[in-house]
C-alpha cells in the first residue's frame, strides 16, 4: 500500500478511473444511455458531464448497435471511446459491431489499424432484475478472437484494469458486476494488484485450488473461510482477465495440490468454466488427483423470485461442499 | 422542457393522414366513458399500491409505474376486441389490467409469487396471457416491435380478422429494429397499429435530447408510406376515436399505421429514479392541468352523467379490488424451489 491508498466503493473506483483517464487524454470520450445528466444507470458516470462537458460525455439515444458502431468508427479514426452498454444482456444488439467489426478490423486489414475502444457493461444476478437483465454472458465475448475480456472483482482492480484497458490498442470488453457496485475496498491509485493479464492469488491454501472471477471471487473466499473451519485450506485465484489469459501461475498451484475447481456465475453448459477446466486438465493431467470440477450457474434463465434467483447461482455453501468432496470425497448432506 | 401534450390536440404534420371519419368531437358515449373512468382509476390505484408495496420491500427489482398514462391503454383497448393481440414493453401493468387480466395475478407477479401470471418467474416486466391475447411485457427496449409485426403477419397469413396492437416507448423509437419492422409491415401490408406512447422521456433523456425529429415520432413511418397520427394521449375520448380509426384502417387491409400518443409519466422511470432531469413544476403542472382521470371526472359530473355519490361508489369498489390484489400478492406462496428448472424447454 502506498500513501495514496484510500477506501472507496467499486463504483467510485470506476468513476475515478474514467475521470483520471479523461484528464490525462483528451481523446477519451464516454458515450452511452444515461451516462450524462442522469449519471449512469448505476451511478458510475455521476457528474462526469459537469467536469468534462456534454461534448465528451454523450447521452445517446437507445440505439445499442449504433452506439457501439459509432465507437468503433471513432476509435479507428484515433479517438478512444468508452461505450457503456447498460446491461450485458443487450449484447444481442451489439454483437455484430463488436464481433464482426471491432474484433476483426486489425486482422482482416492486415494490421493497418486497430480499434482502441472500451466497451463497459455490467452483468450478473442479485437484484431481482429478471431474465433479460441478469445474465452473465462473458463466454459470448471470450469466444471471439480479437477482443480482450476483463472482469474486475475488487475495488483496486476496478480502477486499474479500467485505466489499463484505456491504454490498449484493441477493443476491450470490460464487464462489471451489478452486485459489486456498493462493495468497499482499498483503492491505491499508485499500486495495481498485478500487471494486466496476470491472475491474482486472493487467498493461499495448499489443499485445493479455486479459480474464479468477478463476484464469484468473493463467494469463493467466503467458502474458503468455512472450509478452513473444516480443516481444508483452499487457494483462491482471481482470474481478472479472461481473454487473453495467463494461466501459468494457476497451473503451478494446481500441480502442487492436484485438485482444482472453477467457479462461475454464468451457466454451466458451454460456459467459460468449461474452457478453464479444459486448460487445467490438459496442462495438469498427470498431477490431478480428481477431475477438475465446474461449479457454475444453473442452465436456466434467471428467475425474478428472490429465492429462486439466489438458487440459480453458486453460493459459498455449494462451493464449500463441492470442495470438501474434491478433497476428501466427503459427500455433502444434500447428495 | 418537453413540449406539453396539451399542445398536441391538433393532428399536425402526419405524413399521410389516416382516414378520419368524424369531423367534430363525437357525442359523449356515457357508458363508454364511465367504463373508461373505471379502468383508468383501477390502473392508477393499482399502480399506487404497487409503489407502496415496493416501498415496503415486498416488490424487488424493477417496477415501472404507468401513472399518468392511463388514458392511452384504456382508450386503445377500449376500441379493440378481445381477439386483437397486444404486445408492449416492461411498463406493462396497465396493459394487463386493460386487457382484462385479474389484478391479483398481476400483483402477485410483482411480488414474485406462485400465484403471479408468470408463476413468479418473470416479475414486473415479464407477464403474459395467452387467454387475453396479451403477448408480453418485454424488457429489451424495442424488441417487442418486430414481434408485434410478426403477430400481424400470422393473423394475415391465416386470414383472421385480427389486428396487432404494438406499443412502443418514445425512447424505443431509436432502435434500428423498429424501422426494419416498419418496412416489412408496410411491404406486406400487415394489420398492425404501432402505438407510440410518447411520455416525453426515455429514463432521464427528454424526447428532444434523444430524437432528431423532436416530438414528431408519428412521421417516422413516412418513408415507408405508413400513415402517422398525433393524438392527445391525456384525453381518453381522443385516444378511443383515433384507435378506432386506426384499427378500422388495419381491418380494411390498408396495412400498418402509427399513432403517437402524447402523454406523460408522473412517477420516476422506475422506482430508483433520482428524477433530476425534470422540474417538479413540470410534473405538477401536468398533474394539475392535464390529468386524464380528473378530466373525465369533470365531464361526468359537469355533464350530469354521474353524481359525486356514483363516483365515490366506483372509488370504493376499486379500492376493494386493489386491496384484495395486494392481500393475495402477499399470501400467495413463494414459488417452489423445483420451479427453477421448469419451462426451460419442453418436449413435443
Ligand atoms: C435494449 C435496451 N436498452 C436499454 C434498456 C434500459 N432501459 C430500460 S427502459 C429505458 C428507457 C425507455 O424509454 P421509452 O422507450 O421512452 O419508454 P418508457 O420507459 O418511457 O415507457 C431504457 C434506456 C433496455 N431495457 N433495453
Ligand atoms: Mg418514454
Amino acid at each position: 500500500m502506498t500513501a495514496a491508498a484510500q477506501t472507496a466503493t467499486y463504483r467510485e473506483a470506476l468513476r475515478e478511473a474514467l475521470a483520471d483517464a479523461m484528464r490525462a487524454d483528451g481523446d477519451v470520450i464516454v458515450m452511452g444511455e444515461e451516462v450524462g445528466l442522469y449519471g449512469g444507470a448505476y451511478g458510475v458516470t455521476k457528474d462526469l458531464i459537469g467536469e468534462f462537458g456534454a461534448a465528451r460525455v454523450l447521452d445517446t439515444p437507445i440505439s445499442e448497435a449504433g452506439i457501439v458502431g459509432v465507437a468503433v468508427g471513432a476509435a479507428m479514426t484515433g479517438l478512444r471511446p468508452v461505450a457503456e452498454i447498460m446491461y450485458v444482456d443487450f449484447a444481442g444488439l451489439v454483437m455484430d459491431q463488436l464481433g464482426n467489426q471491432a474484433a476483426k478490423i486489425r486482422y482482416m486489414f492486415g494490421g493497418q489499424t486497430g480499434v482502441p475502444m472500451v466497451l463497459r457493461t455490467q452483468g450478473g444476478t442479485g437484484r431481482s432484475a429478471a431474465a433479460q437483465h441478469s445474465q452473465s454472458l462473458e463466454s459470448w465475448f471470450a469466444h471471439v478472437p480479437g477482443l480482450r475480456v476483463v472482469m474486475p472483482a475488487t475495488v483496486n482492480d476496478a480502477y486499474h484494469l479500467l485505466r489499463q484497458a484505456l491504454t490498449k490498442p484493441d477493443p476491450v470488453v470490460f464487464i462489471e458486476h451489478k452486485a459489486l457496485y456498493v462493495s468497499k475496498g482499498t483503492l491505491d491509485k499508485d499500486k495495481p494488484d498485478a500487471p494486466w493479464g496476470a491472475p491474482v492469488l486472493r487467498r493461499a491454501g495448499g489443499d485445493a485450488v479455486i479459480v474464479a472471477y468477478s463476484r464469484m471471487v468473493h463467494e469463493a473466499l467466503a467458502a474458503a473461510e468455512t472450509l478452513a473451519e473444516r480443516g481444508v485450506e483452499a487457494a483462491v485465484w482471481d482470474l481478472r482477465c479472461l481473454n487473453p489469459m495467463d494461466l501459468d501461475p494457476i497451473l503451478e498451484s494446481v500441480r502442487a495440490c492436484g485438485r482444482a475447481a472453477v467457479v462461475t456465475e454464468s451457466c454451466l453448459t458451454g460456459g467459460f468454466a468449461a474452457e478453464l477446466s479444459a486448460q487445467i486438465s490438459e496442462h495438469c493431467f498427470d498431477r490431478l488427483e480428481e477431475p477438475v470440477i465446474r461449479i457454475a450457474g444453473e442452465d436456466v434463465p434467471i428467475p425474478v423470485a428472490p429465492d429462486l434467483e439466489a438458487a440459480s447461482i453458486p453460493t459459498p455453501g455449494l462451493i464449500a461442499d463441492a470442495m470438501a468432496w474434491l478433497v476428501s470425497r466427503e459427500a455433502p448432506a444434500w447428495a | 422542457m418537453a413540449k406539453s401534450p396539451a399542445a398536441a390536440t391538433s393532428k399536425k404534420g402526419a405524413a399521410k393522414k389516416a382516414p378520419r371519419s368524424k369531423s367534430a368531437k363525437p357525442n359523449v358515449d356515457v357508458d363508454q366513458l364511465k367504463q373508461d373512468y373505471r379502468m383508468m382509476l383501477l390502473i392508477r390505484r393499482f399502480e399506487e399500491k404497487a409503489g407502496q408495496l415496493y416501498g415496503m420491500g415486498l416488490i424487488g427489482g424493477f417496477c415501472h409505474l404507468y401513472i399518468g398514462q392511463e388514458a392511452v391503454v384504456t382508450g386503445v383497448q377500449g376500441s379493440a376486441t378481445g381477439d386483437d393481440g397486444v404486445i408492449t414493453s416492461y411498463r406493462d401493468h396497465g396493459h394487463m389490467l386493460a386487457c382484462g387480466l385479474d389484478p391479483k395475478g398481476v400483483m402477485a407477479e410483482l411480488t414474485g409469487r406462485e400465484g403471479g401470471l408468470s408463476k413468479g418467474k418473470g416479475g414486473s416486466m415479464h407477464m403474459f396471457s395467452k387467454e387475453k391475447n396479451f403477448y408480453g411485457g418485454h424488457g429489451i427496449v424495442g424488441a417487442q416491435v418486430p414481434l408485434g409485426a410478426g403477430m400481424a403477419f400470422a393473423y394475415k397469413y391465416r386470414g383472421q380478422d385480427r389486428v396487432s396492437l404494438t406499443y412502443i416507448g418514445d425512447g424505443a423509437m431509436n432502435q434500428g429494429q423498429v424501422y426494419e419492422s416498419f418496412n416489412m409491415a408496410a411491404l406486406w401490408k400487415l394489420p398492425v397499429v404501432f402505438i407510440v406512447e410518447n411520455n416525453q422521456y426515455a429514463m432521464g433523456t427528454s424526447a428532444e435530447r434523444h430524437s432528431a425529429s423532436g416530438l414528431s415520432l408519428c412521421n417516422r413511418g413516412a418513408s415507408y408510406g405508413i400513415p402517422g397520427v398525433e393524438v392527445d394521449g391525456m384525453d381518453v375520448m381522443a385516444v378511443r376515436e383515433a384507435a378506432a380509426d386506426a384499427i378500422a384502417h388495419c381491418r380494411a387491409g390498408k396495412g400498418p399505421i402509427i399513432l403517437e400518443m402524447m402523454t406523460y409519466r408522473y412517477r420516476g422511470h422506475s422506482m430508483s429514479d433520482p428524477a433530476k432531469y425534470r422540474s417538479k413544476d413540470e410534473v405538477n403542472e401536468m398533474r394539475s392541468q392535464r390529468d386524464p382521470i380528473e378530466s373525465v371526472r369533470k365531464v361526468l359530473l359537469e355533464g350530469g352523467y354521474a353524481t359525486e355519490e356514483d363516483l365515490k361508489a366506483v372509488d370504493k369498489e376499486i379500492k376493494a379490488i386493489v386491496a384484495e390484489a395486494a392481500d393475495f400478492s402477499q399470501k400467495s406462496p413463494e414459488p417452489d424451489p423445483s420451479e427453477l428448472y421448469t419451462d426451460v424447454l419442453v418436449d413435443a
